[in-house]
């Protein structure tokens, strides 16, 4: 017997005879025994939870945790206990997607508040109940505003994480969508090269906001170009900085979207986190996802249902504006509970406190001597800075102290980033440190 | 009945939290960047927020609280002991771009995680850069072009689907810039032989099939399928959502599967969210290694490393999938091992063929065979009441209803999944119930028309909620 | 029993035609919309759009189902309805009233490859 299944050779037999079979190998009877598996697995024994504990135990000391000044699309947040507490209910954790709707409201009604909150941020008309992560929503992106332009070219800046562009150009090469990068001047998309690039053609742009090198950037010539050219602005963004910045809306971007990772979910060696996408009401029919909405009940209590559903996949099949079926649900609610207990003041906070952050790890880093200004242009929470060595050699020695340096870019540059979890501390032992591994 | 939005609850100052206090000096915001628009965002307290998410919480079902024979979601228990090892701080606070010698644990987990996959379904190789099952069907079908791309057959851009396949199926086809072609089923419901014959050309780059099939058949004419794809210079797909009828017992590889997709959240038992997060890794047989999504783990001496393979699809995700989720399949099999894991599948089909001839006096059976994994009904047989009807009435009884309308072959279509670790007793008063309704349909016929009775809300207006789509809280605000 | 009128051509795809001299008023009959159920959108061409016999021109959507409308002449689009379009609900009440769209006729002979009344009803059944 095992802790898993239940059922006792009493209970085999009593069901054995309802079924009218002698045995449970009776019911696989129509496989052709060539394909039923015989061999004993070369899998490890049935492990006990507190051999399970040991093996884990075991291999996470194989992993080390660092103090983190990289971010590049994962970063250092904020914990808050009622977030795990929260989303460890069962109820929340174990059930399915709300299509019964009436056993359902909790789910339901977190992703309207999920939906809420996101348009809140990014100041648009319209949102879903999350996407896989970033990446994939910038990919879904691309997707509705060629089908809303009917244009088959986007138009990328080199100013966005490397990896966003390489998803978006995977999706798009078998879609046979044409991808082209916008070059960069300066740390930040180059107006001059996207008027040269600019034609009918053209379905859109994609911008982001922070960009990859943390760069802020100045939208509203990109916006005019490419609405005068009839095409859309997508802006991907980091939502936490979204309290304190000008909006995707305000930009005039016509679809929004990002990684919201950086609103509380814990590095995880890369995932689970959550993606958004977010619109205008023009383009809401274009987006997938599934979308929560209010209505009433046969009483006329208010009640939450997925709604629009017909532009989804179990509906909609090879018509469909994506193969979408899940979203990030559980994350999407520890999105809005983190939200929820930092509230307004609390996020505008945050968001400044990895502003300041940055800056005066920014700052006390020229001020060493070791380190060179490459660009005056205003950055958020990470910056990319020159450094009077090897970037690579300076990261070896800050591992040896459990710091994880910034990303080499070049052999000396480095985009180093400071969230609002960095303490004046552990920012001033790293500009000790660099000054020590300058001496050696 | 608990009834407020977090916005309702806020008030001006309130606040939810503390941090360390501030040290380092106060920097300006470029003017140009600055925020203008004002934001709508809560001012509760902690109190506030737990207080209202539990209520939220006890508005809905989850598979603790009882039966959820939702069929093809395979809805089993969720250890604990996986929510706790998947919270371990070793694993959590590790940043995806650290070097890879500081997560050689969490590498470790991955690597050895494919190997069991593999070893349980034949494959050779599996990655987890798929984050959800239908995203896995994308990389999987972006793998079967690319395959035929390397070998200059440029041709290839049709796939075939069975009529009664998941949406996800053709959808997934589209996205990955090929048309769908259905194949029709026989009168047992399975893939008719004949029908895909004449669609076999060199234009088809596969077949995309679920084995048991969403009627809950096992494909018995699996062996020839394969052939004449194979034959026919395609490439055969497994849709993994039903591989809880199969686990350990019959291999996709020996079926003759070169690519596959696992939903661990329903064969693995990791939880499923509400909606998410899942996991959905994509495995292959050998020669369709070279192009798994980038970066791809290997072991190289001891060592774990991230490398890109050149002929790869490309990068399809972030980062390298929900890790997290990864890793309580991965206590789940080591949890189950190899002792018990071909009991999945022999525990899993013994329920659902106890369920199905328990209720076929009163519900329909059309497919009179022995099932899989989930059985298929087809409505009353006293044709009394709708099986939407029938659905809202079990949710009076407590129970979340099977899986309605789905497969589309069947009108009245009511897929029940019972999973292996549901008791007799459980499947008991469950059939108990399904046959008291199936009674109740014929005696009262009129407590249909007003079910469910003791759901927190009842009936909700999908009609209303589509015509005039409110989505947000400013909406409401705005009315 | 679904309303079919005699005075109208119908496409297999259960689109309805009134024609008008050398204009047609296009809707969808009434076994469409009570196929559909409660009707939430309607998506149809534009004014100026050119119309091929056939092919796709717009989609339907209820709560539960999505259907592509298919153009059943070719022509010119010349008006859309855009009452119906904000109200699609009204196509439940009445289909055969609900015009979606009227086109200038390019070809009056592809009027003989859609049903009459009759023909449309054989159909049904």
């Amino acid at each position: 017997m095992f802790k898993y299944f239940p059922h006792t050779q009493s209970d085999i037999d009593q069901m054995l005879d309802k079924i009218g079979v002698d045995n449970v190998k009776d019911l696989f009877a129509e496989i052709k025994p060539k394909l039923i598996c015989n061999k004993e697995f070369n899998l490890p024994h049935s492990h006990s939870e507190h051999e399970l504990r040991q093996h884990i135990n075991d291999l996470g000391k194989k992993n080390s945790v660092l103090t983190s000044f990289l971010g590049a699309g994962s970063y250092d947040v904020y914990s808050f206990s009622a977030v795990s507490a929260l989303t460890s209910r069962q109820e929340f954790l174990t059930s399915y997607t709300p299509y019964q709707p009436e056993i359902s409201q909790g789910t339901l009604q977190y992703i309207f508040e999920f939906q809420s909150m996101i348009c809140e941020l990014t100041g648009m008309d319209v949102t879903n109940a999350s996407m896989y992560d970033g990446s994939t929503a910038t990919a879904e992106a691309m997707f509705m505003i060629t089908a809303q332009t009917k244009r088959n070219t986007v138009l990328i800046s080199s100013a966005i994480n490397p990896r966003i562009i390489e998803v978006v150009k995977t999706y798009a090469k078998y879609r046979g969508i044409n991808v082209e990068t916008i070059p960069t001047n300066d740390y930040s998309t180059s107006i001059k090269d996207l008027k040269n690039m600019l034609n009918e053609d053209v379905a859109g742009v994609i911008v982001a906001q922070p960009n990859f090198y943390g760069v802020l950037e100045d939208f509203t010539e990109i916006a005019e170009l490419t609405h005068n050219n009839k095409s859309l602005l997508v802006m991907n963004t980091d939502p936490s900085t979204l309290p304190v910045l000008k909006s995707p809306r305000e930009w005039g971007a016509d679809i929004a979207c990002g990684e919201a990772q950086s609103l509380g979910i814990p590095l995880s060696v890369g995932g689970p986190y959550v993606g958004f996408l977010a619109t205008t009401s023009t383009l809401l029919r274009k987006m997938p996802g599934r979308i929560c909405g209010i209505t009433n009940d046969i009483d006329g209590k208010r009640g939450f249902v997925l709604t629009l559903q017909a532009r989804e996949q179990h509906i909609r099949r090879e018509k469909a504006n994506s193969n979408i079926c899940s979203n990030q649900s559980l994350m999407a609610l520890s999105v809005v509970i983190y939200m929820s207990l930092l509230g307004k003041s609390g996020m505008k906070e945050v968001a400044m406190r990895a502003y300041n952050n940055a800056h005066y790890l920014h700052d006390q880093l020229i001020a060493s001597g070791l380190f060179k200004q490459v660009s005056k242009k205003p950055f958020f929470k990470e910056f990319v800075i020159e450094f009077n060595g090897k970037t690579k050699g300076l990261n070896e020695f800050l591992l040896k102290e459990n710091i994880l340096g910034g990303l080499a870019i070049e052999e000396n540059k480095t985009l180093l980033c400071a969230t609002e979890v960095r303490t004046k501390k552990e920012i001033d032992e790293f500009v000790r440190l660099v000054g020590e591994f300058n001496v050696r | 009945m608990y009834d407020k939005l977090i916005f309702e609850l806020s008030q001006t100052g309130r606040v939810g939290y503390s941090l360390p206090k501030m040290e380092v000096n106060s920097y300006e915001l470029p003017e140009f960047a600055k925020r203008e628009s004002d934001l709508i965002l809560p001012e509760v307290t902690e109190l506030d927020v737990v207080r209202h998410y539990t209520n939220l919480s006890q508005k809905n079902y989850g598979v603790e609280e009882g039966f959820y024979p939702l069929g093809s979601c395979t809805m089993k228990y969720n250890p604990k002991i996986n929510d706790e090892l998947s919270s371990h701080p070793q694993f959590k606070n590790i940043h995806p771009l650290q070097p890879v010698e500081t997560m050689q644990g969490a590498l470790e987990i991955y690597d050895n995680l494919s190997n069991h996959l593999a070893e349980i379904t034949g494959m050779a190789k599996f990655s987890f850069n798929s984050i959800a099952g239908a995203h896995g069907e994308l990389a999987g079908l972006m793998i079967m072009r690319s395959y035929h791309l390397s070998r200059g057959d440029t041709k290839r851009t049709k796939v075939i689907v069975p009529v009664t396949a998941h949406g996800t199926n053709p959808a997934s086809a589209t996205i990955s810039g090929m048309e769908t072609v259905e194949v029709a089923s026989n009168e047992l419901g399975c893939v008719d032989i004949e029908s895909l014959k004449a669609l076999l050309n060199d234009e088809v780059a596969g077949i995309m099939l679920t084995n048991p099939n969403t009627l809950g058949l096992f494909e018995v004419d699996i062996c020839e399928i394969s052939k004449l794809v194979h034959d026919a210079g395609g490439l055969l797909y497994y849709d993994g959502a039903n591989l809880n009828a199969l686990l350990g017992l019959v291999q996709p590889a020996d079926m003759g599967f070169d690519i596959m997709h696992i939903n661990l959240h329903k064969t693995f038992s990791t939880p499923h969210g509400g909606g998410g997060p899942g996991s959905g890794p994509v495995g292959v047989t050998k020669e369709l290694i070279e192009f798994l999504p980038n970066p791809q783990i290997i072991k190289n001496a001891n060592k774990y490393e991230l490398i890109n393979s050149k002929s790869s699809i490309g990068a399809i995700s972030g980062f390298y999938g929900n890790y997290l989720v990864a890793m309580r399949a991965y206590a789940y099999i080591l949890s189950l091992g190899k002792e018990n894991i071909k009991n999945v599948a022999r525990f899993s089909v013994l329920n659902a063929n106890y369920v199905k001839e328990s209720l076929k006096a009163y519900y329909k059976l059309p497919i009179k065979t022995v099932c899989m994994h989930e059985v298929v009904f087809d409505g009353l047989i006293n044709e009394k009441a709708s099986t939407l009807e029938v659905a809202k009435r079990l949710l009076d009884y407590g129970y979340h209803p099977p899986t309605i309308y789905f497969p589309l072959l069947f009108h009245q279509a009511m897929m029940v999944e019972p999973t292996e670790v549901e008791s007799k007793e459980t499947l008991d008063g469950f059939i108990e119930t399904m046959i008291e309704i199936a009674k109740e349909a014929e005696e009262n016929p009129e407590i249909f028309k007003t079910a469910p009775h003791n759901t927190p809300v009842r009936r909700l207006d999908e009609v209303k909620a589509a015509r005039k789509p409110i989505i947000k809280y400013r909406d409401l605000l705005n009315e | 029993m679904s309303k079919v009128l005699g005075n109208l051509k119908y496409a297999k795809s259960h689109e309805w035609v009134k024609v008008v001299g050398e204009y047609a008023y296009v809707g969808i009959s009434d076994y469409a919309q009570d196929s559909l159920g409660s009707i939430v959108y309607l998506e149809v061409a534009e004014v100026d759009d050119e119309l091929t016999q056939g092919k796709n021109m717009g989609v339907v959507e209820s709560v539960k189902a999505a259907s592509d409308l298919f153009a059943p002449l070719s022509g010119t689009v010349v008006e859309v309805n855009e009452d119906i379009v904000e109200n699609p609900e009204k196509i439940n009440e009445d289909s055969y009233e609900s015009w979606m769209i009227k086109i200038k006729i390019k070809d009056q002979a592809e009027l003989n490859k859609l049903l009459d009344a009759k023909g449309y009803q054989a159909e049904l059944e």
